[in-house]
């Protein structure tokens, strides 16, 4: 039993130098996770502040408009489909390099739900706090970001947090454009080895540990949040 | 029981019809529908039980055989209007009427293949599957049923003439195939593997990547249908192919064996080729 363990750890990561496929394919898994969270953020904090100013005041129509189809389109289609039609059809003419084909479908992805946990952390905050901002002579855009902004940011934080989850495994479909990612590499570890367990117990565990630590992380940030409302 | 619903279902449908155009025939159309309805639900009945008896006949025979490939390998396997058809859906028929089994087709990744085999999922495998020493590892091969080679494809006025300017080249291949494996062993080469051999290709007519190395047959088919694209004179290897069982399953192996040597002596092998692959 032990022996056979033994054997088939030392085929499928060893022989060859076959480990390099795994580490190769976290680093870009982790590329890809890093950049697409940043331009989700960035996306989605956009996209949720237009649409929360049109909620509010029934300004910026179109670009509310604009920000409806993009929600609708994205949430409605599967994002490896949409990882596709990034690198076959969008980008058919030009190549940026795969891994900035999947940051960007990746980020605009994620930009979607995002806008989403953002609005919904606006609209959490109770109007009196927005009266308050305003009465006290602050404008607008000064009301939501120092009152209604912070205390948002604090209610979306697991949300959030679960989002970023959620992208980090949604990016293990990134082989399907050619891309070595993560599960990438397990498989073309089992393309050659031909054992199943081993490459995709590793990659499993590794996807673990990394949300596992995430997860952590995140604990901390949410207990210092609420350290301060005391 | 659903057949019946659905033959229940379609009469009335037509009784409402016919009883919407005339009014006056109206009891009498019902009842004419009613009857018919019985009918049929009869008849579906008797369907039913020889269904039943055709299964009972072909278990008393050895029953099913299931064979797992990846049917995105024009001419070898290939989806045709919901069936999967080829040379090694057709073999695999033939062999399969030999041995008096009733033939089960499921489509999977290449790099699922084997350990599909392995772990008694299929019986079988025929996917134009290169013998090569990884996999008789992991798995038993029958004798040869064809010729093959792994040829380069690249874009016409590339500048790859032949496989040894390949080095430091971008490569696109379908993962888990020989072409991968073997692509490998290239100096310096960046290789993007995809799932199917048509995205490598995809790829090549984008300038995505370099060259493709993938197996002759498909690639004649992919470069037929993608202006622009040609294939080097001189192969990447040669090499052949055969069908993969459970390693240690001899008692399938053997009868798969004779059915192939039938095969090959009766001139029925070629005329399955002949169908798929016209001489040039």
């Amino acid at each position: 039993m032990w022996e056979k363990l033994r054997d088939d750890f030392y085929q499928n990561f060893i022989v060859d130098d076959r480990w390099k496929y795994i580490t190769d394919g976290l680093q870009n898994t982790l590329k890809i996770t890093f950049f697409a969270v940043l331009i989700g953020i960035l996306l989605g904090f956009l996209v949720a502040v237009i649409r929360s100013t049109y909620e509010n005041t029934h300004k910026l129509k179109v670009l509310n408009w604009i920000c409806g189809v993009y929600l609708t389109v994205i949430r409605g289609t599967p994002v490896v489909v949409q990882l596709m039609i990034m690198y076959f059809v969008i980008f058919s003419f030009h190549d940026p390099g795969q891994v900035f084909t999947a940051v960007v479908a990746f980020g605009i992805n994620s930009g979607a739900y995002v806008a989403e946990i953002f609005r919904s952390g606006i609209s959490s905050i109770e109007k009196g706090q927005f009266e308050a901002g305003r009465s006290l002579g602050f404008n607008y855009a000064q009301t939501m970001w120092f009152i209604i902004m912070p205390q948002a940011f604090k209610n979306v934080v697991p949300t959030l947090a679960n989002e970023f989850i959620v992208l980090l495994k949604e990016t293990s479909v990134a082989g399907y454009i050619g891309l070595q990612d993560l599960t990438k590499g397990g498989d073309i570890i089992k393309s050659r080895t031909y054992s199943a367990f081993m490459p995709l117990i590793a990659v499993a565990v590794i996807y673990l540990v990394m949300v596992m630590v995430f997860s952590r992380l995140v604990r901390v940030l949410e207990r210092r949040l609420q350290r301060s409302e005391h | 029981m659903k057949k019946n619903k659905i033959a229940v279902a379609v009469a009335l449908c037509m009784a409402a019809v016919l009883t919407a155009c005339g009014g006056t025939a109206k009891t009498e159309t019902t009842k004419a529908a009613g009857a018919e309805t019985t009918k049929a639900g009869a008849e579906t009945t008797k369907a039913g039980a020889e269904t039943t008896k055709a299964g009972a006949e072909s278990s008393a025979a050895g029953g099913k055989l299931v064979m797992v490939t990846n049917a995105e390998f024009p001419p070898y396997e290939y989806h045709d209007n919901n069936d999967i058809v080829g040379i090694d859906a057709d073999i695999a028929k033939a062999i399969a009427d030999k041995m008096g089994m009733e033939l089960e087709i499921q489509d999977m990744a290449f790099d699922s293949l084997i350990p599909a085999v392995q772990s008694g999922k299929a019986d079988f495998t025929a996917a134009g599957m290169t013998v090569n020493e990884d996999r008789k590892k992991n798995v038993d091969f029958t004798d040869t049923y064809a010729q093959a080679a792994q040829v380069i494809i690249v874009k016409d006025g590339s500048d790859i003439k032949v496989p040894a300017d390949l080095d430091g080249k971008k490569i696109g291949v379908q993962t888990g195939t020989t072409g991968d494996i073997y692509a490998g062993d290239i100096k310096d080469a960046n290789i993007n593997r995809y799932n199917k051999g048509m995205e490598a290709v995809m790829a090549l007519t984008q300038g995505k990547i370099d060259a493709v190395v993938i197996d002759r047959e498909p690639a004649k088919v992919f470069v037929k249908e993608n202006a622009g694209l040609k294939i080097l004179d001189e192969a990447f290897t040669e090499e052949e192919y055969a069908i993969a069982v459970k390693k240690g399953n001899t008692e399938l192996l053997e009868k798969m064996n004779a059915a192939i040597k039938e095969l090959k002596d009766s001139g029925e092998l070629q005329k399955i080729v002949d169908k798929y692959i016209t001489a040039e």
